[in-house]
């Protein structure tokens, strides 16, 4: 399948469509920002000017300033960093737990198997930003501790893919020959099976890291995630709201960014999703 | 094997199951009080600084904080099961109360999103699937991306810089007197918590619509003659509803987030503001109030769900997974 299904990403009919060719731009030039976002920026992020304070766009300030004179520009393409690194923490941690708990619960059956679904299916049922929203607010610990929340809090839709795709592998020929030739439980889960399952999980990591620049945005934007000041995109949306008669930019800046790269994502995973799945509809 | 039995068998056994649920979160939700910071007694004396031996001992008495732990969890649920969660810390209120205080205008805000999310989300998801790779497909195809993209405070500002601050056609923020001015300020609040879901719902429609359109049973009725419109509403909508069903299931979990996001942007005072003053203040007996409030919200949702899949689709049985 893993070739098949990589093959079809590249396949002449590969579902390229303007909006998924835009969508790859955006996350690229995200990504670019979150790297180099602090020497791409004109000024410094936390440079502030208390004599000018909230005023428009101009040419020295393209988005105009905030009301601590802090240009908004630069804040917004400073602002990536801390909007990408959670999210691809979340993504990426959410689907190891989700592929091991899913390839483990798939292989071997039985109990560990139910023992994985009831799990997976009361983690499931948790309403995520309100669990983080209490959890975060209460013990404390912010952005990282709201990561490795949501890790968690995320998987279950990794282990329900990746424990189905492990059901239909285990009943390839493949796999039977490997048990016949004595290879050790572990080799077969990981070596064997895990590549034909993986690109799901890739898939869904796409859709993931769009949830999670969500969530984690609400949490600064509610004052639970990044430190006071910090340049997020969640925290200056929740500091524009009184200056949205001064410089609406302050708002418009940031909340741009934060819908255009969580949509991206989105339009990239869903694409990815269907070139990788029999069940993708040709458009 | 009557039908009857085993539908009653399929609900004792979902209601024993969400029954174990219910413990075991309500024993997270009395743990809070000793994963936060600080001690309990100075929890519930609201951090003042001076604690003197007398105080904390009157405390520990009032909330029973001398036996073992499970003995205090066995008295704080006992209590919790007639809604008796303790008093506020912040505003000394007790907890029941205050919520209940608030929850008129959060069930109102998210009815509001709720039905404007049906009602936009079904029909739009049906056109999109009924064009399929047309313009107006690819148009709502984006809209529905981009809607369940932005969180719901970024489009609550959004929406309050254009229909408040450059068109002054609502108000900005509090929560109106009387119905019309209440529903004059709910209008952009709705409107923000719906717009994600609505992405959602369209979504999951159109990818619906587009499977069962797909079936030998929509081209035979097609071949037969019979007006595309019945074929739409009578045969395809029945067979599409399974998983837009499951997908209201979720919108309910999610507009009990979306309304925190809302409800702060709006200055709205419902429960979701409430949470979060509460979460931030240290207020832990409203935080295990309206946590309880928020899974026994969510168990319900999600038992409704599942009791209706049959009304829909009869060849659901009772305790047998959809499909």
């Amino acid at each position: 399948m893993t070739a098949v299904a990589w093959a079809r990403v590249h396949a002449r009919d590969s579902g390229l469509t303007p909006l998924v060719v835009a969508s790859l731009v955006i996350v690229a030039l995200a990504a670019v920002a979150a790297i180099f976002g602090p020497w791409l920026a004109p000024h410094p992020a936390g440079a502030q000017d208390l004599l000018l304070g909230v005023s428009g766009p101009s040419h020295d300030h393209w988005l105009g300033t905030d009301d601590l004179g802090r240009d908004v520009f630069s804040r917004t393409v400073v602002g990536a960093r801390t909007a990408i690194v959670g999210p691809l923490l979340v993504a990426l941690g959410s689907m190891l737990l989700g592929n091991l708990l899913g390839l483990i619960g798939g292989y071997r059956g039985g109990f560990t198997d139910t023992a994985v679904s009831r799990y997976a299916d009361l983690v499931y049922a948790l309403p995520a930003l309100l669990v983080a929203i209490v959890v975060v607010g209460v013990v404390g610990g912010g952005y990282y501790v709201a990561v490795g929340l949501l890790i968690v809090l995320y998987s279950p839709v990794d282990t329900r893919i990746v424990r189905s795709a492990t059901l239909v592998q285990r009943a390839q020929p493949y796999v039977e020959a490997a048990r016949t030739g004595d290879v050790p439980q572990h080799r077969i889960i990981f070596w064997h099976i895990w590549p034909n399952v993986l690109p799901l999980a890739v898939a869904n990591a796409f859709l993931t890291f769009a949830f999670s620049i969500v969530s984690l945005a609400s949490l600064s934007f509610l004052g639970l995630g990044v430190g006071p000041g910090a340049a997020d995109w969640g925290r200056m949306l929740s500091d524009s709201r009184t200056l949205l008669f001064d410089n609406e930019w302050t708002a418009l800046g940031p909340g741009l960014a934060l819908v255009a790269t969580a949509a991206s994502m989105n339009v990239v995973g869903d694409w990815l999703f269907e070139r990788l799945t029999e069940r993708g509809v040709r458009r | 094997m009557t039908f009857g039995a085993s539908r009653t068998a399929f609900v004792l056994r979902r209601l024993v199951g969400l029954a174990v649920v219910v413990v075991l979160v309500s024993f997270l939700v009395f743990s809070l009080l000793y994963v936060a910071p600080g001690s309990p007694e100075q929890l519930l004396l609201g951090n003042s600084k001076t604690i003197d031996p007398e105080t904390v001992r009157a405390v520990r008495e009032q909330y029973h904080l001398n036996g073992p732990f499970l003995e205090r969890y066995l008295h704080w649920a006992a209590n919790a099961a007639h809604l008796d969660f303790g008093k506020s810390i912040r505003t000394s209120e007790p907890v029941a109360h205050g919520i209940w205080q608030r929850l008129s205008l959060t069930s109102q805000l998210a009815g509001l999103a709720f039905l404007v999310t049906l009602l936009l989300g079904i029909p739009l998801g049906v056109l999109a699937a009924v064009r399929r790779t047309k313009l107006v497909d690819r148009g709502v195809v984006f809209f529905s991306v981009v809607g369940l993209s932005a969180p719901a405070f970024a489009s609550g500002v959004l929406l309050l810089y254009v229909f408040a601050v450059r068109l002054p056609w609502f108000p900005a923020f509090g929560q109106g007197a009387g119905f019309l001015d209440r529903l004059k300020h709910l209008v952009l609040p709705a409107a923000a918590l719906a717009l994600t879901a609505t992405g959602l719902v369209v979504k999951i429609t159109r990818a619906a619509f587009v499977t069962e359109l797909e079936k030998d049973y929509v081209t035979f009725a097609r071949a037969r003659g019979i007006p595309p419109s019945r074929v739409l509403f009578r045969f395809v909508l029945r067979n599409a509803a399974t998983p837009i069903v499951t997908a209201a299931g979720l919108i309910l979990a999610y507009m009990l987030a979306g309304s925190v996001l809302v409800e702060v942007t709006f200055a709205l005072p419902g429960i979701g503001a409430l949470l979060v003053d509460s979460v931030t203040s240290q207020d832990i007996p409203m935080v295990q109030g309206l946590a309880m409030l928020i899974a026994a919200l969510v168990v319900v949702a999600n038992l409704v769900v599942d009791l209706v899949y049959p009304l829909i689709d009869p060849r659901i049985v009772f305790g047998k997974s959809a499909r």
